[in-house]
């Protein structure tokens, strides 16, 4: 019972006591995934809609890692939440399954809109749907994992946003989340691969039928999600720095 | 058996080469408040960091009530908490949202926690402020906010590191009466810079520096460890800048002369003969921290400007 507890803490103070007292906040984490959306819908007369959902519900799960790492360091070094946490029962794990929540909380709005316009969009086959959702646990995870271990080595926020802006460029923007990476000329597609989110996009257009993998790549694509979601989970608990030494 | 504090060794160098604590061995009862006293830079916040089980000597043990909590940091987490050096009550938050989450964290659950929260801000005269955001509050009201969370817990060991610097004098002296109230059902370790604050606070205090503790115990226990036992204060204004001199001490008005039993009723008498006002007094933590800290106080050129 007092898990829930210490999880329930993390998520009032980074999710639900801040969009109960700064409801603009709401407005902010609604529009973030929408504007891309909004641009690639317009500059390709419609044509890529169903593609840029998919790619703003990847954006949102990534937007999600880079507003934790934010987070988390605005709360360690500005407030010294950390600090008091640390000396407290809440256990490291819980800390941070508990403010990993509040990011998803704090993307419920975006989310729920962007499942909207999914449902009305994206046509795919039920274990299309089950290959989307793979892939947005997957995304989160994966930035969760990151903008846990930038957390543990920011000491300030300009450290901070300075991560965030570079995270967001590197992770869903430069990366063909919301096109397909065909539209990239040649030479340059490889360095696409160097992001995790190509490798989701390209399952979740394959999943809505507007990219269409080989076997290989199909399994090739799983496999690197899931590997980097290993490896970082492994830097993540390494670099951990709960009881600093 | 009765709650105690036993550092042995401890030592901690930070990974840059800087050496924050050499060699700290204390044992202290773990009642009342005991407050840490040293410069900036002596290495108080780390100790205590140490203490709350926040940062990880290089060397040494420190065990409470025979726990371990180098090796077994979980097994005192229940019992301590602590208001960091610099620690602000989140901005986004109001006073009652900031300790319902310190409870929540600590394992309460939220009703409980709730009704607790509104407990503590009643007793500590924020109920007024309870739900407006903690940015528009004072800073007296910001740093009352944080030692609400630290009263509402459950936890008998609290860890406050410099609480009252940058506070006004009026919140520093409500700050008092609180610690004071506290530290009748938890132990209290505290640091701070205002001499005068330990030793009106205190049951206990230690003296830091360069790492190291220089004395630690009551004030009574302080003062033994100073050969001269009180101060002599020349307070005339009508001599202005007359210079007595007595016993071998050159006196200035304003200053201080440090002296044993038998020095004070002789100084005294000669004071008293040439008509010049001034006060007796048992020496001050301050006299004692700049003997201890300094070596000033004891030699023959004990005065102290």
């Amino acid at each position: 019972m007092y898990r829930t507890s210490q999880m329930a803490a993390s998520i009032l103070v980074n999710a639900i006591y801040a969009m109960k007292n700064f409801p603009i906040t709401l407005v902010n984490t609604l529009l973030s995934p929408l504007s891309f959306l909004l641009v690639i819908t317009l500059a390709s007369h419609g044509r890529l809609l169903s593609v840029s959902v998919g790619g703003a519900l990847i954006m949102s799960m990534i937007s999600s890692g880079i507003g934790l790492q934010g987070d988390l360091s605005h709360l360690k070094n500005d407030f010294k939440l950390q600090d008091m946490v640390v000396s407290s029962p809440t256990t490291a794990s819980v800390y941070i399954v508990g403010m990993a929540i509040s990011e998803i909380v704090y993307s419920i709005p975006a989310i729920a809109v962007l499942g909207i316009l999914a449902t009305i969009y994206i046509h795919t086959t039920v274990l299309g749907v089950f290959q989307i959702i793979a892939v947005m646990v997957l995304m989160f995870s994966f930035s969760i994992l990151l903008g846990f271990t930038l957390a543990t080595i920011t000491y300030d926020i300009i450290q901070s946003w300075a991560f965030s802006g570079i995270i967001s460029t590197l992770m869903s923007t430069i990366p063909p989340v919301y096109y397909p990476i065909t539209y990239i000329p040649m030479p340059f597609r490889y360095a696409a691969y160097a992001s995790p989110t190509t490798y989701g996009a390209e399952l979740v257009q394959n999943a809505i039928g507007f990219a269409h993998l080989s076997g290989t790549a199909f399994m090739v694509d799983w496999i690197i999600l899931i590997m980097i979601n290993v490896v970082f989970f492994i830097i993540a608990v390494k670099k951990a720095r709960w009881r600093e030494v | 058996m009765s709650s105690y504090f036993k550092c042995n060794d401890v030592s901690k160098t930070y990974p840059k080469g800087q050496m924050a604590l050499r060699g700290v061995t204390f044992e202290i009862p773990a009642s009342g408040i005991f407050s840490l006293i040293g410069r900036n830079g002596a290495g108080k916040t780390t100790l205590v960091r140490i203490l709350a089980t926040e940062l990880m000597p290089s060397s040494g043990d420190v065990f409470i009530d025979g726990v371990d909590i180098i090796k077994d940091p979980d097994s005192i987490r229940k019992r301590i908490a602590i208001i960091p050096q610099e620690a602000r009550a989140i901005s986004w938050l109001t006073p009652m949202q900031t300790v319902t989450t310190f409870l929540l964290y600590r394992g309460m659950k939220y009703a409980e926690a709730k009704a607790r929260s509104r407990e503590v801000l009643k007793e500590l005269g924020l109920t007024s402020v309870a739900d407006k955001l903690n940015r528009t509050l004072s800073g007296g009201q910001k740093r009352k906010v944080l030692v609400a969370a630290l009263v509402a817990s459950d936890a008998d060991i609290l860890f406050m590191d410099e609480p009252t610097t940058g506070l006004d004098p009026i919140s520093r002296a409500e700050l008092w009466d609180i610690l004071s109230e506290l530290k009748k059902n938890k132990f209290i370790f505290l640091t701070t810079h205002y001499l005068e604050e330990a030793e009106r606070l205190s049951d206990r205090i230690g003296i830091l520096d360069q790492g190291e503790i220089k004395a630690i115990g009551t004030m009574s226990d302080l003062r033994a460890m100073v050969p001269k036992k009180y101060s002599i204060s020349l307070i005339d204004r009508d001599h202005g800048s007359v210079e007595i001199e007595n016993n071998g001490s050159l006196m200035k008005i304003g200053s201080r002369i440090f002296v044993d039993d038998n020095e004070a009723y002789v100084i005294a008498r000669d004071l008293i003969n040439k008509n010049f006002r001034f006060s007796i007094n048992p020496v001050s933590l301050e006299d004692i921290y700049y003997s201890i800290a300094r070596k000033e106080i004891g030699g023959e050129e004990g005065v102290q400007d």
